[in-house]
């Protein structure tokens, strides 16, 4: 057996440590807290650090430093804790500094409660922060993705120098399921743009600022082109029986698993449903979006949130087909059953 | 030998070319500001122990934002108050490397209090300048921590008043009360005993740093004419005759003569010893069979329940692992958070032929119910058909539904018979596999391996899945 | 070419350097330093050198904010080409 049992939370700093990372700075909140646990057994033993900070603002801050020096460093919380980051991310993304922040979504707003929701999209995807920026988004939905995404946020991060997000849920972060590990990477290349504390880097410099308008305004251009490139070269989606789909639900995470199930029984009844699941949420795939609306007759977003990815199903299918949506809030898992019932519904209406 | 002349350190860039400023050889300060002076104090010193290659030096928000303008060191501009966790960060990444953290008192003592307490906490060996002036320069003259009783800014247009704004904050009288700093001076840049002073004062704070001594932290009175409205003289003596009635200066805390210096070891580790070490290599290599078994049990969505303690989740993280031991697509789903410390438990198993889609059970088709509150509240949503196994050593009641089938076992007095209550949880999951047939006896002892953290457990453990097992085995409808 | 040692210490302000603080003329003590008449291209008035009894004590040097402003020779200082003052 090359498979392990474990949880979603210990899979991506398992993964994490693979990728090279050998720095996490993080605090402690539900359900996120097993990722800084299991960097904190981890880490020493690979020789790198962990740091419980004094507040998710500081450890955010610290990333960035570590980020500076060139270093594979990441953190992860839960969505207060990302509202506290964010101020540091948008530094991060202004200084062009890779890193690896993972979210463990939970209910909300206010203290909300420690149940999967999916109601950071807008505070993640859409930036945050103050400013112009985007940071690339990747959405697991499994424990083995919780690893292999996580891997590849590292890599997407160092190749356009930005933060990047790994954006779950508790249950996607609190559940166990096998996986399986590759090889570590070691080899972290050096950077010709980070501080290192030697001669050859000092004349380096990490800032985001740019005080003359126009320098602003070129550096904001660069980071927009920046964005261009990632929407041109980093989609990623996950399609299901999608070819002569006349229905196309769309979900990511955890949702996009009872979604799978959902258009099983759909098509068992000979309803032509098919799955598309956004696995980069930022990129968004807009152009697969685009296609499928050339073919199908309806949308319909399904999210645990009050819906907020189906806006940029919105924007993409631009008012071609119509985009319905179905949300369940506060820790609330849609079952395949209400799902499979909302999509009939969504028949019938058309007849 | 001491240098015949005294000239622009060469820590200094020879022309300030990221200020966008046309001249770019006079510094942004202005006239008498003291950063100047703390500036050169630091260049000076980082060229004497030539240490301005290995320098990261973070700049603050407030006047020093533009720290980077001048020092020839590698530099890392910080959000307002990070400085000390943006420092902690690069210190970490790169512990060889000299890491200053500039900091003004808006900076420092108010946005960012508590990343330098903690920095100062942990003792990061890291060195801190804090330019204390009583007043926030950049934005206008707007009231500090700092600012004194009765001073007037802009925004304690009448003086501050303890009562509506509290009182001057005291840092290095705070820092030093802490543990780990090594370092902790306030000095004052008001005449040439006292610059010398505070100059002296800056090379050991980093000096410590190279010694990897830890923390130290320089509180430095410096003059800010500008935000004073006072002639840069008269702002000196200013400092003398009432900045430093409320901060006294002196040596707060130095530790220096009797802490040992600390390097972290460096660690290199071949790929296989990573993987060892991250505990990602299984425990066994072999292969376990699929059981034959009754059709109406196959793709069981099982829920555990039952109180804290009780090995509920432990329960059904073996049967997750025996299903995996055996090829099944499986997933595990806890209770978690304030709803597991508050004294209930429960879990969601699924063991599937096909992947699993949502990890939640909702409506269970085997429910292993270890308490009474667990069978009463789950009892209604199992599946009809499904199957009920529960504890009769705790549970005073039965099943009440007659659509389903029941599995009745007295596991924690077995678990007693024992010799350890504790392994109910294994006899219950065990008796779920003796009855259904669904997995090898084989299998579950591998679980234990995993499952098992204290290996003098693992013997008893056996047992119980042995007793369970047999138990289950002699109730499975033929 | 041959070097030659300073036998008198010396004080140079570059006049387009200073801010005109009075600073360094509040702290020399042979008081030596004096604000210039004239104001420099950015409308200070700047510190200069009477031209005597300096005694390179530096104290100038730490008392000005500015990173080259002033800079101090000392007895002995050797130098070479033309005369440092």
């Amino acid at each position: 057996m090359s498979k392990l049992l474990m949880k979603g939370n210990d899979a991506i700093v398992r993964g994490a440590i693979l990728a090279g990372c050998r720095i996490y700075f993080g605090y402690p909140i539900t359900p996120a807290s097993e990722i800084a646990e299991s960097a904190a057994r981890y880490m020493p033993r690979v020789g790198g650090t962990f740091l419980q900070a004094e507040s998710e603002i500081a450890s955010i801050n610290m990333v960035y430093g570590a980020a500076g020096g060139g270093v594979r460093v990441m953190t992860a919380s839960s969505g207060p804790g990302i509202s506290l980051k964010q101020e540091g991310i948008s530094y991060a993304a202004g200084s062009e500094l890779p890193c690896v922040i993972v979210d463990i979504m939970r209910g909300g707003p206010g203290l909300g409660n420690i149940a999967p929701e999916q109601s950071d999209y807008n505070q993640v995807v859409k930036g945050g922060g103050h400013g112009n920026f985007k940071c690339p988004v990747l959405a697991p939905n499994s424990v083995q993705e919780m690893s292999d995404l996580t891997q590849l946020a590292f890599e997407i991060a160092e190749k356009y120098r930005t933060p990047v997000y790994v954006l779950a849920d508790g249950y996607t972060g609190q559940m166990m399921e096998a996986v399986e590990f590759g090889e570590p990477f070691t080899n972290v290349p050096k950077q010709d743009w980070a501080v290192y504390g030697d001669a050859e880097s000092k004349h380096n410099l990490i800032s985001s600022i740019y005080l003359d308008p126009e320098e602003l305004e070129e550096h904001n251009r660069k980071l927009q082109q920046k964005y261009e490139n990632i929407k041109q070269n980093e989609v990623r989606v996950e399609e299901f029986m999608l070819d002569d789909a006349e229905y196309v639900v769309v979900g990511y995470g955890i949702v996009s698993r009872v979604l799978k199930t959902t258009v099983e029984r759909l098509r068992s009844q000979g309803l032509k449903f098919g799955l598309l699941r956004p696995i980069t949420l930022f990129p968004f795939p807009e152009k697969r979006i685009i296609e499928l609306a050339k073919m199908a007759k309806k949308f319909l977003a399904v999210e645990m949130s009050n819906g907020q990815m189906v806006e940029d199903i919105r924007l993409a299918v631009n008012g071609s087909r119509p985009v319905e949506f179905y949300g369940r809030m506060g820790g609330v898992v849609p079952t395949a059953a209400e799902l499979v019932e909302r999509c009939q519904n969504l028949v019938k209406k058309e007849n | 030998m001491a240098s015949k002349v005294l000239q622009k350190p060469a820590s200094f860039y020879d022309t300030y070319e990221r200020n966008p400023s046309t001249d770019k050889k006079m510094p942004h300060y202005c006239p008498g500001c003291g950063h100047g002076n703390v500036h050169k104090f630091i260049a000076e010193a980082l060229d004497n122990y030539e240490l301005a290659d290995r320098t990261i030096f973070i700049s603050p928000v407030g006047c020093s934002v533009f720290g980077y303008y001048y020092f020839d060191t590698g530099n890392i501009q910080a959000a307002h108050g990070r400085a000390p966790a943006v420092a902690t960060g690069i210190k970490r990444a790169h512990p060889h490397s000299i890491v200053i953290s500039y900091q003004g008192d808006g900076d420092l003592a108010a946005i960012g209090t508590a990343e330098i307490l903690h920095a100062a906490n942990r003792g990061e060996n890291i060195t801190v300048f804090f330019i204390n002036n009583a007043i926030y320069g950049m934005t206008g003259g707007q009231m500090a921590p700092t600012t004194l009783e009765t001073q007037k800014t802009t925004t304690t247009p009448t003086g501050r008043n303890a009562r509506n704004e509290g009182y001057p904050v005291k840092v290095a009288e705070l820092i030093s009360q802490l543990e780990a700093p090594v370092y902790v001076e306030r000095v004052a840049l008001f005449d040439n005993k006292h610059r010398s002073r505070a100059r002296m004062a800056v090379r050991k704070a980093i000096k410590n740093q190279a010694d990897h001594l830890g923390f130290s932290l320089v509180e430095i009175l410096s003059p800010c004419p500008s935000g004073w409205k006072m002639d840069p003289v008269d702002s000196l003596h200013w400092i003398k005759d009432v900045m430093m009635n409320q901060f006294p200066l002196g040596v707060y805390k130095d530790n220096t003569k009797e802490v040992e210096p600390y390097e972290a070891p460096k660690m290199q580790l071949s790929d296989e010893e990573i993987k060892q070490a991250i505990e990602i290599i299984p425990d066994t290599e072999k292969e376990f069979k699929k059981t034959e078994y009754a059709e109406r049990y196959a793709n069981p969505e099982i829920k555990v329940a039952g109180f804290g303690g009780q090995g509920v989740l432990l329960l059904g993280a073996a049967l997750a692992q025996a299903g995996l031991l055996e090829n099944y697509n499986v997933s595990w789903l806890p209770s978690y958070g304030p709803e597991m410390r508050g004294g209930t438990a429960n879990c969601h198993v699924n063991v599937r032929n096909i992947p699993v889609g949502s990890p939640v059970v909702n409506d269970p088709t085997v429910l292993i119910a270890l308490n009474r509150p667990s069978l009463e509240k789950f009892e209604p949503v199992v599946v009809k058909n499904g199957l009920i196994i529960y504890d009769t050593s705790l549970i005073d009641i039965e099943v009440q539904r007659d659509d389903v089938e029941v599995l009745a076992i007295p596991a924690t007095e077995m678990a007693d018979k024992l010799g350890n209550t504790r392994t109910a949880n294994m006899i219950a999951m065990a008796a779920f596999a003796g009855y259904t047939g669904i997995f090898n006896r084989e299998t579950l002892k591998e679980t234990l391996k995993t499952a098992i953290k204290r290996k003098k457990l693992l013997a008893i453990n056996e047992k119980a899945v042995d007793e369970g097992y047999e138990f289950g085995k002699s109730k499975r409808p033929s | 070419m041959q070097k030659k040692k300073l036998e008198k210490p010396f004080v140079k302000v570059v006049p387009e350097l200073c801010k005109g603080c009075g600073i360094c003329i509040e702290a020399c003590p042979p008081e030596v330093l004096k604000f210039h008449d004239k104001f420099n291209t950015k409308g200070y008035h700047f510190a200069y050198y009477l031209g005597d009894d300096c005694r390179g004590c530096g104290v100038c040097f730490y008392a000005c904010p500015e990173p080259e402003a002033i800079i101090v020779y000392k007895k002995g200082y050797e130098y070479e080409g033309e005369e440092v003052a």
